[in-house]
C-alpha cells in the first residue's frame, strides 16, 4: 500500500449527505406512486372463515384488493426456507398472505392498493375479516408442554432439535466431565424478547417498464441480489430482466436481511399487473407485529470445575423461542450454541437446543444474533463459579482462556457457516489486562466503599465474548478507473449506514495510490453488481473490503503493465502515488492513471482528446500483436471475489459500573469500557462508532427493552412510547481501547466489528448489578421495578432464613 | 398509521372557534399542539368528524402573571411557560413540572392548557394545578366558568369539558408568603410518562413551622391524587417534620395500577420516597422563600 489512508479516521464521507436531508430513502423515492397497506391478523391463532371487501369498493381512489386466493400458483406457495438444515426437521414459513390459518398478529391477509397511504388504510378498515379464534400458543416453555398446536403438523411445537458434543482431553463426555469434577453448580438463565427495531422500517417501491418487459424494485434490504434472484423466481421473470436496488437504508440490524418479505414479492408482483408504480412503506406499529424479533431465550446450565475456577464439563440445554415461521431457518439458535464457547477452553461440551414455534412474530437475527444469549450464559456461569470459589470474577476467566499460543485453536463445533469452529488469531491474557487497566478493576473494592459510606450502592461487572465476523460464502468487488482518472467501485452487498461509501473507498485509494476523493463507491445495486450474498454476520468489511482490495490489485497489475509499455519501464519499476504511475528513481518518468484508462481502451472513434489519443492512427502500433491482446480485455477495470476458508473470530471484553438507587431502584451506568479487537483497523473512527452503536442496543436489551405478549399473543407495546428503546440520556459514555491481531485468513488482515458492541452488555451489566446488590440476576432485562421485587425477595428470603 | 377522514377548520377568532365547536358539537376535538392528539389519530385510536385547529388564535398566545396567579392561555406552549422567569418567580412550580414534560421538541409545541384537558393521570401538569388548586376555564358562545381543580380531572383522559367547550385559559394561583414547591418523578427514560411522581407544596408560618403540606401524586390512580399530609407532618418546623408519616399517609391514598413497566406495589413504594423527597424539597424552597 502505497498510502497511509487505511487505519485512518477519515470521516465518514456519507455523512454530510445523510445528515442535511439528502439521503434518498426508501419512501423519499416514487412520490407519484400508488401506495399498498395491509389487512393483518389481530389475531394470534386464527382460521379465515370469510374476507368481504365489499364495503371497501367504494372507497374513492380504491385499485385493487388481493386475498391468497387472488395469487398466482408460484405465488400462492409459502414464501423460501432460506436456510434448511438437517435439524429442521420442521421448518414452516408463511403464505405473502395469509392462506387459511393465521398465526401471528399481524400476519398479512388481505393486500390494499389506493391512490394513496390514507385511502388505503381507509379501506382496509373497511374490510371485514371473519374468523374462528383458535387458541394460542404463547411463551416458548408454555408452547414446549402444551397440547395446543402453532402448526397443525408439528408435534410438540418443536421445529427443530440439535445436539452438539465435544468430549474432553481424557475422552470423557460433559455430563461424565461434571459428575466427576470437584464443584458443580446447576442454574437456569432468561433473556426476553428485543428486535432489531431499525429507525426506517422495510419498505418497497416497483416499477415495471411494460414496453421493455423489465422490472425494477427499491426495497430496503441488507441483501438487493438475493431479492432479485427471489422476485424473479416468485414471478416467474428472467434474473436479466429484473433490477433491484437498495437506495440510502436507514438500519437494518438483521432484520433487513430476511427476504422475500411477504411485501417484497407482492408490491412488484401487483405493479406489473396493474402496470402502475407502487409503493409500500412500513408503518412502526406494522413493523412492531409484523417484521421479526429475537433473543428470547431459556437456558438450563450444569457446569463441573476444579478449585481453580477451570471448567471441566459444561452442560447447556436451551429452549429457543423461533416465533410462528422459520423463514431464516435456526442460524440463531446455532450461534448460540456455537458462541457459548467464547475465548474459553472448556473440558467437555454439551448443548442441547430445541426451537420452538410460539404464536408470535417470527424469530430472525438481530444484531449480535444469537450471541447476546450465548455470552449472557457463559458469562453468568463465570460470575457463578467465582462467587462459589470466592474467587476474584477476572481471575476465572483468565484461567480458562485459549492462550496466545494456542491459535489457530479448534473448538471442535460446526458454525453457522457450516464449517469448523476455529479461531484464525486473538489474545486474550492481554485484552483482559487493557480491560482491567481501563476500567480500574483492582481499585474499585476502595471505590466501592467509599461509595458505601456515602449511602451508595454501586457495582463493577465484566463479560467476554468471541464473535464469528466475515461468514461466505464470498463477495465481490469491481473497480474501474474510466479516462477522466476517476475510480469507481462497486460490490454488490448493501449498506444500512455503516460507512461502507467511506472504508471501501479507503482500501481501494490505499491499494490504487490514488486520491480518496476520486474514488466513488456503489453499493447494493444490482445493475452494478450481481452476485453478492449480503450485510450480515459482520461481513462486509471483511467480505466485500477484501474483494475490492484483490480487485484494485488486478486493474493495478493491468495499469502498471501498460504504463510499461509507454514509458518503456519493466512493471517492476514502477510506483502509483498520487494518480500517477512513476518511474521508481526517475523523477519525471510518469504518466496518469486517467491516460493509462485512455491506452487500454483502443477506440476507432474519438469524442475529445483524451480519447483521440488511443484510436488507431494515434501512436506508433505494434503490427504484430492485436489491438487487445489474447486473454486481455478493453479498459482499466478489474473483477475479483474474496471467498474465505472459514470466518474470522473478533473478541472483545467489556466492563461497567453502575449504580441502583438504594430506596428507588433505578439502575444507572457510571461508566462502560470496552477492548475490541477486530484485526487491523481499517479506520478506527467508523469501529468505534459501531462500538458506541452497538453498546447503545446492549443498554436497550439489558434495562430497556422488551416485547411484552399477553396470554392472548397480542403485543402489549407496539409502539415507541411502550416498548422502551433508550434515548441518547440512557446511554453512558463508552470508553473504547483497540488490541489489534491481524487475520492470517485474509489479505487486510482484518475482521468485522458490526456487531461486537451489543454482544455482551446484558452479561456486563448483570454482573454489575449482582455486584452493587448481592442479587444474583438470573434474567434480563432488569427494570427499577423487577429489581425493587428482587430486593423484596431477598429481604424476605433472608429473614425467613434467620 | 394514517388518520381516518375529517373534516378541519381553521376558525380566525375566538368567537369563531367557539360557533364551529358549538355546530360539530360531540364530533368535534380541538386540535392545540398535537402532541397527543395527532399520535391518537394516526394509530385510528380517535376518529373525530371535525378538527378544530386553534393555531392561529394567537389571541389565546397568552402567559400573564395577574395579582392571585398565573393565567395560561391555550395557545401557549410548554417552552414558552418553562422559559419565562416572570413565571418561575411568581409560581416556582410550573418550571419545575415542565422542566419534566417530555422533550424539548415536544414541549415546543405541546400547550399546558392542552395537557390539562387531555386529563392523563401520568402527566406532570395536572398534577401541578391540582397541588395549587388552580382552574381551568371553559367557554361556550356567550359563557364561560372556571373549574377547579377538584372538580376538572374525572377519569382517565376525562375532564369537565364538554364537547363544544373550548378551554381558552387556566389559572395557576401564586404562593402564599413563606411557601416553597418541588417536583419529584420517578421514569424510566428521561422523558417518559413517570412511574410515579409527586408534585409539593410547603407553607410555613413566621415562627417557621408548618402550617400547609400537601402532594399531588402522578400514575397512581384515574385522576392526580391529592393528599393533605399538614397534620401528619405535624405543626413542626420542617428539620423535626415527621416526613416518613407524611409518607405514609400518601401511600395510603394511592390506589396504583400494574402495567408492562412497574408493578402497583413499587408504584406505591415510588410514591412514597418522592413524596417524602418532594416534601423535603418543597420545605427547602419555603425555609429560602
Amino acid at each position: 500500500m502505497t498510502t497511509k489512508l487505511f487505519g485512518e479516521p477519515v470521516r465518514r464521507r456519507e455523512d454530510p449527505r445523510l445528515l442535511t436531508g439528502q439521503g434518498r430513502y426508501l419512501d423519499d423515492l416514487g412520490g407519484d406512486a400508488l401506495a399498498a397497506a395491509f389487512v393483518r391478523s389481530p389475531h394470534a391463532h386464527a382460521r379465515i372463515r370469510d374476507i368481504d371487501v365489499s364495503a371497501a369498493i367504494d372507497v374513492d381512489g380504491l385499485v385493487a384488493i388481493y386475498t391468497w386466493e387472488d395469487l398466482p400458483a408460484l405465488l400462492a406457495q409459502p414464501l423460501p426456507l432460506l436456510i434448511p438444515h438437517p435439524a429442521l426437521t420442521h421448518g414452516r414459513t408463511a403464505h405473502p398472505l395469509a392462506r387459511d390459518v393465521v398465526r401471528h398478529v399481524g400476519e398479512p391477509v388481505v393486500m390494499v392498493v389506493a391512490r394513496d397511504r390514507y385511502l388505503a388504510e381507509d379501506a382496509c378498515a373497511l374490510i371485514r375479516v371473519d374468523y374462528e379464534i383458535l387458541k394460542p400458543v404463547v411463551g416458548v416453555e408454555e408452547a414446549a408442554q402444551s397440547a395446543q398446536l402453532v402448526h397443525d403438523d408439528v408435534p410438540g411445537n418443536v421445529g427443530a432439535h440439535l445436539v452438539q458434543e465435544v468430549p474432553s482431553a481424557a475422552g470423557l463426555g460433559a455430563r461424565e466431565a461434571i459428575d466427576a469434577a470437584p464443584h458443580t453448580l446447576a442454574f437456569r438463565l432468561d433473556i426476553e424478547r428485543s428486535a432489531s427495531m431499525p429507525l426506517e422500517g422495510r419498505g418497497v417501491y416497483a416499477r415495471w417498464d411494460a414496453d421493455d418487459r423489465s422490472l425494477r424494485v427499491y426495497t430496503s434490504t441488507q441483501t438487493s441480489t438475493s431479492v432479485r434472484m427471489a422476485i424473479a423466481a416468485k414471478l416467474g421473470l428472467p434474473l436479466p430482466k429484473v433490477e433491484v436496488i437498495a437506495p440510502d437504508v436507514g438500519g437494518g440490524f438483521g432484520v433487513k436481511i430476511v427476504h422475500p418479505w411477504p411485501e417484497e414479492v407482492l408490491v412488484p408482483w401487483a405493479a406489473i399487473l396493474l402496470g402502475r408504480e407502487i409503493k409500500w412503506a412500513e408503518d412502526r406499529r406494522e413493523h412492531f407485529v409484523s417484521s421479526a424479533h429475537e433473543r428470547a431465550q431459556v437456558q438450563s446450565v450444569r457446569v463441573g470445575f476444579d478449585d481453580d475456577g477451570r471448567v471441566l464439563g459444561l452442560e447447556v440445554n436451551i429452549l429457543h423461542d423461533h416465533g410462528a415461521y422459520t423463514p431464516y431457518g435456526i442460524i440463531v439458535p446455532i450461534i448460540t450454541s456455537t458462541q457459548l464457547l467464547g475465548p474459553y477452553k472448556i473440558g467437555a461440551y454439551r448443548v442441547e437446543f430445541s426451537s420452538i414455534y410460539t404464536n408470535t412474530v417470527q424469530v430472525t437475527p438481530y444484531r449480535g444474533a444469537g450471541r447476546p444469549q450465548a455470552v449472557f450464559c457463559m458469562e453468568r456461569t463465570m460470575d457463578h463459579i467465582a462467587a462459589h470459589l470466592g474467587a476474584d470474577r477476572t481471575a476465572v476467566r483468565e484461567v480458562n482462556f485459549i492462550r496466545p499460543d494456542e491459535f489457530p485453536y479448534d473448538q471442535g463445533l460446526i458454525f453457522q457457516d457450516g464449517r469448523p469452529l476455529i479461531y484464525d488469531s486473538g489474545d486474550y491474557p492481554e485484552s483482559l489486562r487493557m480491560l482491567k487497566e481501563l476500567i480500574g478493576w483492582d481499585s474499585f473494592p476502595e471505590a466501592k466503599a467509599r461509595a458505601a459510606a456515602e449511602g451508595r450502592r454501586i457495582g463493577i461487572g465484566i463479560g467476554c465474548y468471541v464473535e464469528g465476523t466475515g461468514v461466505g460464502p464470498y463477495e465481490g468487488g469491481h473497480v474501474q478507473i474510466t479516462s477522466d482518472g476517476r475510480v469507481h467501485v462497486s460490490t454488490g452487498l448493501t449498506s444500512q449506514g455503516q460507512g461502507h461509501e467511506t472504508v471501501f473507498a479507503q482500501i481501494a485509494a490505499a491499494e490504487l495510490g490514488v486520491p480518496l476523493e476520486r474514488v466513488s463507491v456503489v453499493t447494493g445495486d444490482t445493475r452494478r453488481f450481481g452476485y453478492a450474498v449480503g450485510t450480515f454476520a459482520s461481513r462486509a468489511a471483511v467480505m466485500s473490503g477484501n474483494a475490492i482490495a484483490l480487485a484494485c490489485r488486478k486493474v493495478k497489475e493491468k495499469a502498471l503493465r501498460i504504463a510499461a509499455d509507454a514509458l518503456e519501464a519493466a512493471p517492476g519499476d514502477l510506483e502509483i502515488v498520487d494518480g500517477e504511475v512513476r518511474v521508481l528513481g526517475a523523477p519525471g518518468a510518469s504518466i496518469p492513471l486517467a491516460t493509462v484508462a485512455v491506452l487500454s481502451n483502443p477506440l476507432r472513434y474519438a469524442f475529445d482528446e483524451e480519447a483521440a489519443r488511443a484510436t488507431q492512427f494515434a501512436g506508433t502500433p505494434a503490427f504484430d500483436r492485436p489491438p487487445v491482446e489474447e486473454g486481455q480485455e478493453p479498459g482499466l477495470e478489474g473483477r475479483d471475489y474474496y471467498s474465505p476458508l472459514r470466518s474470522t473470530f473478533a473478541s472483545g471484553m467489556h466492563a461497567a459500573i453502575v449504580e441502583t438507587d438504594p430506596l428507588t431502584a433505578e439502575i444507572r451506568i457510571l461508566r462502560y469500557a470496552v477492548v475490541h479487537d477486530c484485526g487491523n483497523l481499517i479506520n478506527p473512527m467508523i469501529v468505534e462508532g459501531q462500538i458506541h452503536g452497538g453498546v447503545a442496543q446492549g443498554v436497550g436489551g439489558a434495562l430497556y427493552e422488551r416485547m411484552v405478549y399477553d396470554e392472548h399473543g397480542q403485543l402489549l407495546n407496539a409502539s415507541f412510547m411502550d416498548f422502551l428503546m433508550p434515548y441518547a440520556t440512557e446511554i453512558p459514555l463508552v470508553e473504547t481501547a483497540h488490541l489489534q491481531t491481524p487475520s492470517p485468513l485474509n489479505p487486510l488482515g482484518i475482521k468485522g466489528a458490526g456487531e461486537a458492541g451489543v454482544i455482551p452488555v446484558s452479561a456486563v451489566i448483570a454482573s454489575a448489578i449482582e455486584d452493587a446488590e448481592g442479587i444474583g440476576i438470573d434474567r434480563m432485562p432488569i427494570s427499577p421495578s423487577e429489581l425493587f421485587d428482587l430486593r423484596r425477595a431477598a429481604t424476605g428470603r433472608s429473614t425467613s432464613e434467620t | 398509521m394514517k388518520p381516518p377522514p375529517f373534516d378541519y377548520h381553521a376558525p380566525r377568532s375566538v368567537g369563531e372557534a367557539l360557533e364551529t365547536l358549538a355546530d360539530v358539537g360531540e364530533h368535534g376535538k380541538v386540535l392545540a399542539g398535537g402532541q397527543s392528539l395527532i399520535p391518537m389519530l394516526n394509530m385510528r385510536l380517535a376518529a373525530p368528524g371535525h378538527l378544530v385547529d386553534i393555531n392561529r388564535l394567537t389571541e389565546l398566545a397568552t402567559l400573564d402573571v395577574e395579582p392571585g396567579g398565573v393565567r395560561v392561555g391555550a395557545l401557549a406552549r410548554h417552552a414558552q411557560v418553562e422559559r419565562s422567569e416572570e413565571v418561575a418567580a411568581a409560581q416556582p412550580l410550573l418550571r419545575q413540572a415542565l422542566r419534566l414534560v417530555a422533550h424539548p421538541v415536544i414541549r415546543n409545541r405541546g400547550t399546558v392548557v392542552g395537557s390539562l384537558v387531555h386529563a392523563d393521570p401520568a402527566a406532570e401538569l395536572p398534577a401541578v394545578l391540582a397541588v395549587l388548586g388552580g382552574s381551568v376555564r371553559l367557554a361556550r358562545p356567550g359563557t364561560v366558568r372556571d373549574v377547579p381543580a377538584a372538580g376538572f380531572f374525572t377519569g382517565i383522559l376525562e375532564s369537565a369539558a364538554e364537547p363544544g367547550e373550548l378551554a381558552v385559559s387556566a389559572f395557576f394561583p401564586l404562593l402564599p408568603p413563606r411557601s416553597g414547591t418541588a417536583f419529584r418523578e420517578v421514569a424510566r427514560r428521561h422523558g417518559d410518562y413517570a412511574l410515579a411522581g409527586v408534585a409539593a407544596l410547603v407553607g410555613l408560618d413566621d415562627d417557621l413551622r408548618i402550617t400547609t403540606a400537601r402532594v399531588a401524586c402522578v400514575s397512581v390512580g384515574p385522576a392526580p391524587v391529592l393528599v393533605d399530609v399538614t397534620e401528619a407532618c405535624g405543626h413542626r418546623p420542617p428539620a423535626s417534620a415527621d416526613w416518613a408519616s407524611a409518607a405514609r399517609a400518601v401511600q395510603e391514598r394511592t390506589a396504583p395500577e400494574a402495567d408492562i413497566h412497574a408493578t402497583a406495589d413499587y408504584r406505591r413504594h415510588l410514591t412514597g420516597v418522592l413524596a417524602q423527597q418532594a416534601l423535603r424539597d418543597a420545605a427547602r424552597e419555603a425555609l429560602d422563600a
